[in-house]
C-alpha cells in the first residue's frame, strides 16, 4: 500500500505532452494563466502586497488623519522601543497571553481529540459540541463571559463560593484580568485544535498499533512511541498556527476589558487600534503593526528552524 | 507484517514482563473503559456548553432575576419579550441584513477569485509562477493588522468609509483560499483534462466543465469557512462602519453593550440574536466547516 507521502504530486511529475509545444501554444498558456490569475492578483496587490510595504513607509511618518503627514524618520520606532511603557506592557501581555493560550489550548485540544477519536458511538455529537465555541461570534461570547466573571453575581465566583473559595474580582483585578482573558480564549479555540489533531490521528495507519499490540506494548507506550511521533507534523502545524493567531488577539480584550484595568490586558493589536483609530496616530500605529509582524516572523522562523529536532516526517 | 519505522526493540523488551498481568485485567478494563470515556466526555461537553446555555437561559429572565444572588439556573418566569425589547432597542434587523450582505458578498467574490487563481497555479505554466506562489504563501504569515492602516487610508481616499464596497472589496482576495483550492485541484487527475483538450476544449471550458463540477466539496468548504469568518469578523468593520446603515452584527452588538451595560437579560438576548443564525448555519454546514479546518491543516504534512 502506497502511503500518501510517496505518491508524487501531479504538478511535480514531468507531464506527457499531447504534442510538441510550439511558441504559440506557450504564449497562449501564459496569457490564459494571467487571465485566470488576474482578478485575484490585482486584489492581492492592492489590498495585501502594497499595503504591507505602505505600512512600513507610513511608520516613518507622523501621520495624523486630520493634520496630515510629516516625515520623521525612525522617530516612531525610537519612541516605541525606548519611551513607550504602554507598548512594553502590550508586548509583555501579548507574550504571556500567547504562551498560556497556546500551551493550554494545544494540550486540551490534543487530550480531547484522543477521547473523541475512540471508536465509540456518538463521537460526532461530542465533536460538534467541542467545536461550537469556535464558530460562535466572539463579541457575543465575550459578553457572556464578562457576566460569568462578575465578582458578586457571576456564575464563576458563585460556584467557587460553594466550595469555600472567595473568588477574585477577575476583570477589574489587574492580576486576574489576563488569566480571565486566557480562560475564555482557551475555551473558544481548543475545538479548532481538536479537529486538526483528530485529522492527524486518523491519518496514523492502524497497522502500526496492531504491530505494537502484538509486541505487547501498553497503551501508554503506544501513545509515546507511535501516536506522538506520527502526530508531530500536525503538532507543529497546530503550534505555528496557534501562535500566529494568539499574537493577534483583539476581540475579547476589546469587549471584556478594553485593555484594562490600566494596561493589564492591552494586547498589541488592541494597542494598534487605540493609537491608530482612537487617537488617530496612523504612523505610530503602523510602527506597532510592524513590530507585531516582526515578532510573528521571528517566532515562525525559529519554529521552522527547530522543527527538525522534534518533528518526524514519514 | 511489522512496519520498519516502529520502535519494536524498546517496546518488545520492556513489555514481555507484564503481558500476563495485563491479560488478566483486560476484560474488566474493556468493559469499564467506555463508561469512563463517556463520563469524561459528558462532563467536558457540559463544561463547554455552560456559557452558551447560560446565555440562552439568562436571555429569558426578568431584570430582577438577573441580579439575584445566588443566581438561578432556570428562569422563574420566562420572558421571551426580552428578545423583542433587544430587537427594538437597536436595529438588529439592519445589523443582521448588513452581516449577510457583507459576509455573503465576500464569500462569493473570494471563492470565485480564489478558484480562478488556484486553477492557474495548479495547472498552467507561466513565467514567474513559482515565485508568485511563494509570495502568496508568505503573506499567510503576515498578521492582517499590518495591512489595516494602509487599507483604511486607501478607503478614506476612495471615499469608501462606511460603505458596503469598503467593507467587502478589501476582504475579498485571499492567499488562503487560493492555496486551499490549489491543493485540491492538484489532486484532480490530469487525464480528464487531456481528453477534453484533444477534443479542442479551451482552458476556460475545462475549468468550467471539468474542474468546477469536480470541486464541489472544496468550493463549499471554502465558502462556509469564509462566511463564518466574516460573520465573526470585528476589527475591519469596527474601523469602517460609522453608522447603523452598514454596521454588521458583531459591531452592532458592541455598540449595544455600551448603551445597555447592565441590562444583562437584554444583552444576552442580543448576543443570542447575533449568535443564533451562525450556530444554525454551523449545525447544517458542519461537515464542510470541519473539512475546511482539516484542509487548512494539510500544511502539517
Amino acid at each position: 500500500m502506497a502511503s500518501r507521502a510517496t505518491v508524487p504530486r501531479p504538478a511535480e511529475t514531468p507531464r506527457t505532452e499531447l504534442a510538441p509545444r510550439s511558441w504559440r501554444q506557450r504564449d497562449h498558456e501564459t496569457l490564459a494563466a494571467y487571465l485566470f490569475l488576474g482578478p485575484n492578483i490585482i486584489g492581492f496587490l492592492i489590498f495585501t502586497a502594497i499595503p504591507v510595504v505602505a505600512a512600513l513607509v507610513i511608520a516613518f511618518y507622523d501621520w495624523d488623519l486630520l493634520l496630515g503627514a510629516k516625515f520623521i524618520g525612525l522617530e516612531n520606532f525610537r519612541e516605541l522601543l525606548f519611551d513607550d511603557e504602554n507598548f512594553r506592557a502590550a508586548f509583555v501581555n501579548t507574550m504571556v497571553f500567547t504562551v498560556a493560550n497556546v500551551a493550554l489550548s494545544v494540550a486540551i485540544g490534543l487530550a480531547i481529540a484522543l477521547l473523541v477519536n475512540l471508536s465509540l458511538r456518538g463521537m460526532v455529537l461530542f465533536r460538534s459540541i467541542f467545536l461550537l465555541p469556535y464558530v460562535t461570534v466572539t463579541v457575543a461570547l465575550s459578553l457572556v463571559w464578562k457576566w460569568l466573571y462578575l465578582p458578586e453575581v457571576g456564575l464563576i465566583n458563585q460556584t467557587l463560593g460553594l466550595v469555600g473559595i472567595d473568588g477574585p474580582r477577575w476583570l477589574t483585578d489587574s492580576t486576574w484580568a489576563m488569566p480571565a482573558l486566557i480562560f475564555l480564549s482557551v475555551w473558544k479555540t481548543f475545538g479548532y485544535n481538536m479537529v486538526l489533531f483528530l485529522a492527524g490521528l486518523q491519518n496514523i495507519p492502524e497497522h502500526l498499533y496492531d504491530a505494537a499490540k502484538v509486541d505487547g506494548a501498553s497503551a501508554a507506550q503506544r501513545f509515546r512511541d507511535i501516536t506522538l511521533p506520527m502526530l508531530s507534523p500536525t503538532m507543529f502545524f497546530v503550534v505555528v498556527i496557534s501562535i500566529i493567531g494568539s499574537f493577534q488577539v483583539f476581540d475579547q480584550a476589546l469587549v471584556m476589558t478594553a485593555g484594562g484595568p490600566g494596561t493589564a490586558t492591552t494586547t498589541l493589536v488592541l494597542y494598534i487600534y487605540q493609537r491608530g483609530f482612537q487617537s488617530g496616530y496612523m504612523g505610530y500605529a503602523s510602527s506597532i503593526a510592524w513590530a507585531l509582524f516582526a515578532v510573528v516572523f521571528v517566532f515562525t522562523v525559529i519554529q521552522f528552524r527547530i522543527q527538525r529536532r522534534w518533528v518526524s516526517y514519514d | 507484517m511489522t512496519d520498519p519505522r516502529l520502535p519494536t526493540g524498546r517496546l518488545g523488551a520492556t513489555m514481555r514482563a507484564d503481558v500476563t498481568a495485563r491479560d488478566r485485567t483486560k476484560p474488566l478494563m474493556a468493559t469499564v473503559w467506555p463508561y469512563i470515556a463517556y463520563a469524561a466526555l459528558i462532563g467536558l461537553a457540559f463544561l463547554t456548553l455552560i456559557p452558551i446555555i447560560w446565555m440562552v437561559l439568562t436571555s429569558f429572565k426578568s431584570s430582577a432575576e438577573v441580579s439575584a444572588s445566588p443566581p438561578t439556573w432556570l428562569p422563574a418566569t420566562w420572558h421571551p419579550g426580552n428578545y423583542r425589547d433587544a430587537w427594538n432597542a437597536a436595529p438588529f434587523g439592519r445589523y443582521l441584513a448588513n452581516t449577510v450582505i457583507v459576509a455573503g458578498s465576500v464569500m462569493i467574490l473570494e471563492t470565485i477569485t480564489s478558484a480562478l487563481a488556484a486553477y492557474s497555479f495548479a495547472r498552467l505554466r507561466f513565467p514567474g509562477r513559482d515565485i508568485l506562489f511563494l509570495a502568496y504563501l508568505g503573506t499567510l504569515m503576515i498578521p492582517r493588522q499590518v495591512t489595516l492602516i494602509p487599507q483604511f487610508i486607501l478607503m478614506r481616499e476612495l471615499g469608501w468609509i462606511d460603505t458596503y464596497q469598503g467593507l467587502i472589496i478589501p476582504q475579498a482576495f485571499s492567499a488562503f483560499g487560493t492555496f486551499l483550492l490549489r491543493q485540491y485541484f492538484l489532486g484532480i487527475p490530469r487525464e480528464l483534462e487531456d481528453a477534453a483538450r484533444i477534443d479542442g476544449a479551451s482552458r476556460w471550458e475545462i475549468f468550467r466543465r471539468i474542474i468546477l463540477p469536480l470541486s464541489g466539496p472544496a468550493l463549499a468548504t471554502l465558502a462556509v469557512f469564509i462566511f463564518l469568518f466574516q460573520w465573526n469578523n470585528l476589527l475591519w468593520p469596527l474601523v469602517m462602519s460609522n453608522s447603523e446603515g452598514t454596521r454588521p452584527v458583531a459591531v452592532g452588538l458592541r455598540a449595544f453593550q455600551g448603551q445597555y451595560a447592565t441590562d444583562w437579560n437584554l444583552l444576552m438576548a442580543a448576543a443570542g440574536l447575533a449568535t443564533l443564525p451562525v450556530v444554525a448555519m454551523y449545525l447544517v454546514a458542519q461537515r464542510w466547516f470541519v473539512r475546511g479546518i482539516t484542509l487548512s491543516g494539510f500544511g502539517g504534512r
